[in-house]
């Protein structure tokens, strides 16, 4: 698998797209969707709440487990994706793409998320 | 599991062959197993729909043989196992004196004097260590077979015809809980009409060293008519649907027979004394007068999923626990077998939820299956 150039990475397995006008997308990488099997229902933060930096955010249910969803940055929730509420197999089916999760108007980033090759490196073996 | 230290995985003789198809593996019950290959919904929908291909080979076979193998058996387990006829197989379970249940078991007689005990892989050295103590005063030998067999299943509507493609034995003359030795893509079987799928299907007991041809030629006969390998992970969503328990989960130690609903596998008019006979004739007579706890289905309203071990509640108060969860591919919603307080466990008693970390979930209760094939 591959992880986009331009993205940045959490440990916990998010990712953050460059910000636009300040606002950046998180989602969660296609390594995790894979260790998730198939997701089976989001619990997405709302709009307009605050998330903070590693902290969590939400959930993510698959047929075999809960995981929590931490957000990669602060900031204010501006939009979540209803596409993956309706259809959470999005995030398996297209995790870095259409089975984005929720957009972000940054407050702060933390210095320690990861470049691709540096998650790549993270989650290799 | 109780081990203190970890202990290396076994691995199946088809291990190779899971990792060439790239599955998920998991820890189950010391065994590495395939959890699922790709996506374990689609391969739920398979099995219902078209087939599915199971490596088995954690579950534990236990040979019992001798004049009075069948007199052992009646005295170690909790049902009729002197009447199961040859070629037939029974579902049954094994109790200790007081009436817990060590083990669910399905017992194939082979011959007259022959029958293999197919345990739990969780549970095959308490069921091994179980029936050796219990032959004592008997004329009969038991025997570890775990580490003869490696155990194949193909189960879904498609598989009887992938498998008489492979094979010259009478599978319209085998009936569900039936099981004849033949030879399937020239490889001796066992081949078993049983299940844990709420699917016709197979169950081949083959030599560890013929697993690999078999499961290739079971995989090249069943390509056309959508056979796919599946995991446990979609497994266990097999049996849930079709309300099948699950030892560690529905059944434990704990409770009797009776008290998960299957008093029904309790023979006490077969000849003899057994194991656990008045522990289970009081257990029974509680059940009848005053139910505690009765196995439930539950049918969510939203799309929080229940897991093992969270609360039911009604008014506030937790009048239950679920042993089982997961949400259904067929039915399109989360599901749970639970056991709830007797007033409770009326299907549609109205208020009833479930405490999902925190949250009350509305459920729906309702009678067990969730699913049962057309026929």
């Amino acid at each position: 698998m591959s992880n986009p150039q331009q993205l940045r990475y959490s440990k916990e397995h998010e990712w953050l797209s460059p910000a636009e006008d300040g606002v950046a997308t998180v989602g969660i990488t296609e390594f995790a969707a894979n260790a998730l099997g198939d997701v089976v229902y989001a619990d997405l933060p709302e709009v307009g709440t605050t998330v903070a930096a590693g902290e969590t955010c939400g959930e993510l249910e698959s047929t075999k487990s809960v995981s929590d969803l931490y957000s990669p940055v602060s900031g204010e929730v501006t939009e979540v994706n209803e596409d993956v509420v309706n259809d959470p197999s999005l995030v398996n089916s297209a995790p870095f793409e259409g089975g984005w999760l929720f957009k972000v108007r940054v407050t702060e980033e933390p210095a320690d998320l990861l470049s691709a090759d540096e998650y790549a490196a993270e989650t290799a073996g | 599991m109780s081990s203190s230290a970890p202990r290396p995985l076994r691995h199946t003789a088809l291990d190779a062959v899971h990792r060439a198809l790239g599955a998920t593996m998991t820890d189950f019950a010391g065994w590495d197993m395939p959890l699922r290959y790709g996506s374990e919904r689609d391969e739920h929908l398979a099995v219902r729909t078209r087939a599915g291909l199971f490596d088995l080979s954690h579950m534990g076979e236990i040979t019992v043989t001798g004049p009075q193998a069948a007199a052992l058996l009646n005295h170690a387990l909790v049902g009729n196992i002197a009447s199961v006829g040859v070629g037939r197989a029974r579902y049954t379970m094994i109790c200790r004196e007081d009436g817990g249940i060590l083990d669910d078991l399905i017992v194939y007689r082979l011959a007259e004097a022959e029958y293999m005990v197919v345990a739990n892989a969780s549970n095959a050295q308490v069921v091994l260590d179980a029936l050796t103590e219990r032959a004592a005063g008997f004329d009969a030998e038991v025997r570890d077979d775990r580490d003869n067999y490696a155990l194949i299943a193909v189960q879904g509507p498609e598989s009887p015809g992938i498998l008489a493609s492979l094979t010259d034995a009478d599978l319209d003359g085998l009936k569900y809980y039936a099981g004849l030795p033949g030879t399937v893509a020239g490889v001796p079987a066992l081949i078993a009409r049983t299940g844990y799928t709420g699917e016709d299907g197979f169950e081949l007991f083959v030599a560890p060293a013929d697993a690999e041809k078999l499961w290739q030629a079971l995989t090249d006969a069943g390509a056309d008519a959508g056979l796919v390998p599946c995991g446990l992970s979609c497994r266990d969503t097999l049996r849930l649907e079709a309300g099948m328990p699950l030892y560690g989960h529905e059944l434990t130690t704990g409770l009797t027979p009776f008290d998960a609903g299957l008093g029904r596998v309790v023979k006490f008019d077969k000849e003899g004394d057994f194991v656990g006979r008045e522990a289970l004739l009081a257990a029974a007579e509680r059940a009848a007068s005053q139910p505690p706890r009765v196995l439930v289905g539950l049918v969510a309203e939203g799309r929080r999923v229940p897991r093992a071990g969270y609360p039911v509640v009604a008014g506030g108060e937790v009048i239950g626990e679920v042993t089982s969860g997961a949400p259904s591919p067929t039915l399109g919603k989360p599901i749970a077998m639970a056991y709830v307080d007797a007033v409770h466990a009326a299907p549609g008693t109205p208020g009833v939820g479930v405490d999902i970390r925190g949250r009350h979930e509305p459920y729906e209760v309702v009678a067990l299956p969730f699913y049962k094939r057309q026929k």
